[in-house]
């Protein structure tokens, strides 16, 4: 396995906490400008629009006044597999190897060229973060402008995805070759949508790191006697083995609780674990 | 007028009837053509698919249409290389059925991609892992396999076989046949599989996911089994329409009742093991992911738990029961139940395994996606049937699909 950083792995990840997000959609918007989203002919077609990040409304489901609402912003979980050995669900069932696991920073590549649009990746993911583009890629008048020219835009008939912003990984790493730099800093690589988020619900950095905000967020609080984790910290569908790369934080049980599914009685068995680690 | 290229001895209805016939399902075959070009090259906005339903008819047509051509691989096994000779009968049946289905296949698959000029990509990229990639590699070689059976029916015509060089070549391939068919079976069990293996190996998809043998999940084999079981039933429900339009008897019922007890078998031990499969899977597999049996067929508009009674009880059970009971299938209606059953039973399992796994919601808060295919993807799965109705009428009325119609029809 070729690995850069003289033989350390990076695990870029992403931090979103729930409680913080006003649902203001600024991640979305930074995102698509970013990475050269194009413009539908149809908006209403809800199902065929593309938003690599796109903001869920989540509710408790209880009536006025109890009723409470949270914003949950769900990019590519760029997922570890089974084993953390990049057997994602979608890279693994990939026929023509369009789409991998970069093992030297954990981000799961998407390979426009290569892509035949079979959509096998996409019946695969869980998360539903996999677009395909139905129609031709279009800009309104004027507005071609404003492409980034660091980012490939898509042909009609290949499928694509949030990608980290990797093109900001390859420019912080030039930037340090440069400077005859071994390691890149935190804040030298970070997503359009962390620095969009006018809340700061968004934080980006290499979980493997220790002295990266992501690794001090999720890792085990001093008070969780033994927990592998903070409490508060979750992923979506954990329990399918996906091994995602993106927490949530949340400190109300029922955000936490519609991070996956549970059986009746399971949930009150996993929160009494983080309650008791709690104490 | 074309009474020279019709076998001898055989009576075909006139041939201004066979031409209106074949231009009325003509039509049909242009407006899938339409809607195939639209598709092309318009894209697949043509059709009503979405990010959600990303597999939808199209591959359910796929999979339907390689299950039900099952029946060419497992009596080419059964008459070659188990040496069973009375299915020599309706082996031409079976192979021109399964060349249909599989050209139908290809053709699907060539539609469904969305950049069709890449579609090579499959072979040239191969990621080894992939249940698609095994699945693209044996369906071409399966699809060569199966031209190859069918040469030899083609050079039988009789004005082809009249051509010394056409009329050896013709010999000679029937002498080396066992080796293909042989083959055939070989490649059609791994891409019948590797079909099953595509839903069972999603494991973030609690519908589809299935453990595993080795490095397959069960549905692999179950897929290829239930080919075999319920392809036969495919081949003999063509055979009694065939006999029905023609108002003639084809094929001996000794020949027939033979393959229907064999599938009748094969039904009854898959349906057994599709049986202890569904309770693993919602007894253990699907409760590990957070999921009841009940979540998978309830609060939505379409898929209840009706589907899985259907399949298994109705199109699986009742089928098998028919079929291995000799004073059952040897009753021809019964036996008509059994096989149109049979058949419906392995299309809807397919339907379930491609649309249903894409309609039920996995995140807690997603909610299920229904779907109703656009005129352009109707008319492109109609396409195939189509194109199936005139090579079939072709083949009977101008080569040996049947070796005992006259012997049978001798008035
Ligand atoms: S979220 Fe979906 S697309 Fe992203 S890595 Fe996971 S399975 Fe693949
Ligand atoms: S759509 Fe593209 S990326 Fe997805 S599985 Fe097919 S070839 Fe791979």
């Amino acid at each position: 396995m070729k690995q850069d950083n003289h033989g350390k792995n990076h695990k870029y990840g992403m931090v979103i906490d729930l409680d913080k997000c006003t649902g203001c959609g600024s991640c979305m918007v930074a995102c698509m400008s970013e990475n050269n989203v194009p413009f539908k002919e149809d908006e209403t077609r809800k199902k065929d629009s593309i938003t690599w990040m796109r903001v869920y409304k989540l509710t408790n489901g209880k009536p006025f006044p109890e009723t409470e609402i949270c914003y949950m912003p769900r990019p590519c979980m760029h997922c570890g597999g089974k084993g953390d050995h990049g057997h994602s669900p979608c890279v693994s069932v990939c026929p023509a190897v369009a789409t991998d696991y970069d093992h030297s920073t954990g981000i799961v590549s998407q390979i426009y060229t290569r892509c035949f649009g079979c959509r096998y990746c996409m019946g695969a993911c869980p998360y539903h973060v996999r677009y395909f583009n139905w129609w031709d890629p279009k800009w309104p008048e004027g507005m071609e402008n404003y492409l980034s020219p660091d980012v490939s835009p898509r042909m009609r008939g290949v499928v694509e995805k949030c990608s980290f912003c990797f093109h900001r990984y390859q420019q912080a790493k030039d930037r340090a070759y440069v400077e005859e730099r071994e390691e890149i800093e935190e804040q030298e690589y970070q997503t359009a949508c962390t620095q969009a988020c006018p809340a700061g619900a968004i934080t980006f950095g290499d979980l493997n790191n220790p002295d990266h905000a992501v690794h001090q967020m999720v890792k085990p609080d001093p008070h969780a006697c033994g927990k592998p984790r903070n409490p508060k910290a979750f992923r979506l569908l954990e329990r399918l083995e996906t091994n995602p790369k993106v927490y949530y934080i949340s400190e109300r049980d029922w955000v936490r609780k519609a991070g996956d599914n549970y059986l009746e009685g399971e949930w009150e068995k996993v929160k009494n674990n983080h309650d008791k680690g709690h104490e | 007028m074309d009474s020279a290229l019709i076998p001898e001895g055989a009576k075909r209805c006139p041939f201004p009837v066979f031409a209106a016939g074949i231009a009325i399902v003509g039509v049909v075959v242009l407006w899938g053509v339409y809607a195939m070009g639209l598709c092309w090259l318009k894209g697949l906005n043509q059709t009503n698919m979405n990010d959600y339903y990303g597999f939808a008819l199209w591959i359910w047509a796929d999979l339907a249409v390689i299950a039900i051509g099952g029946g060419a691989f497992f009596t080419g096994l059964l008459r070659y290389v188990f040496g069973i000779d009375e299915l020599k009968n309706i082996i031409n049946l079976t192979v021109v059925i399964g060349f249909i289905c599989y050209s139908s296949a290809l053709l699907i698959l060539a539609i469904d991609i969305g950049q069709p000029l890449r579609g090579w990509f499959i072979f040239w990229h191969a990621n080894v892992h992939s249940m698609l990639t095994e699945v693209a590699f044996c369906l071409s070689l399966y699809f060569s396999v199966l031209t190859i059976e069918f040469i030899p029916l083609i050079l039988e015509n009789r004005q082809v076989d009249k051509v010394p060089f056409f009329h050896n070549l013709g010999h000679n391939m029937h002498g080396v046949m066992a080796i293909f068919a042989a083959t055939g079976a070989f490649l059609s069990c791994f891409h019948q599989g590797s079909l099953g293996g595509v839903a069972g190996v999603m494991y973030a998809r609690p519908f589809a996911y299935r453990e595993g043998l080795l490095v397959w999940p069960w549905t692999f084999f179950l897929f290829t089994w239930s080919a075999a079981a319920y392809g036969p039933c495919f081949t003999l429900t063509v055979l009694k329409m065939f006999e029905g339009i023609t108002k003639k008897k084809l094929v001996k019922d000794n020949v027939v009742h033979l393959l229907a007890k064999i599938s009748g078998w094969m039904i009854f031990t898959y349906i057994i093991a599709k049986i202890i499969d569904t309770i693993y899977w919602a007894t253990v597999t699907a409760p590990s992911q957070g999921f009841k049996l009940m979540d998978f067929y309830s609060d939505n508009a379409f898929y209840g738990i009706w589907i899985l009674i259907l399949e298994i009880v109705i199109c699986g059970i009742v089928p098998a029961i028919i079929l291995t009971k000799k004073s059952f299938r040897e009753n021809s209606r019964l036996l008509l139940i059994a096989v149109v059953l049979g058949t419906l039973g392995v299309c809807l399992n397919r339907w379930v395994m491609v649309l249903q796994i894409m309609a039920v919601p996995v995140m807690s808060f997603d909610t299920w996606a229904l779907y109703f295919p656009s005129w352009q993807e109707i008319a492109t799965t109609v396409l195939p049937v189509a194109y199936g109705i005139i090579l079939i009428a072709l083949a009977y009325r101008y080569l040996p699909v049947f070796p005992q119609e006259k012997e049978l029809n001798a008035d």
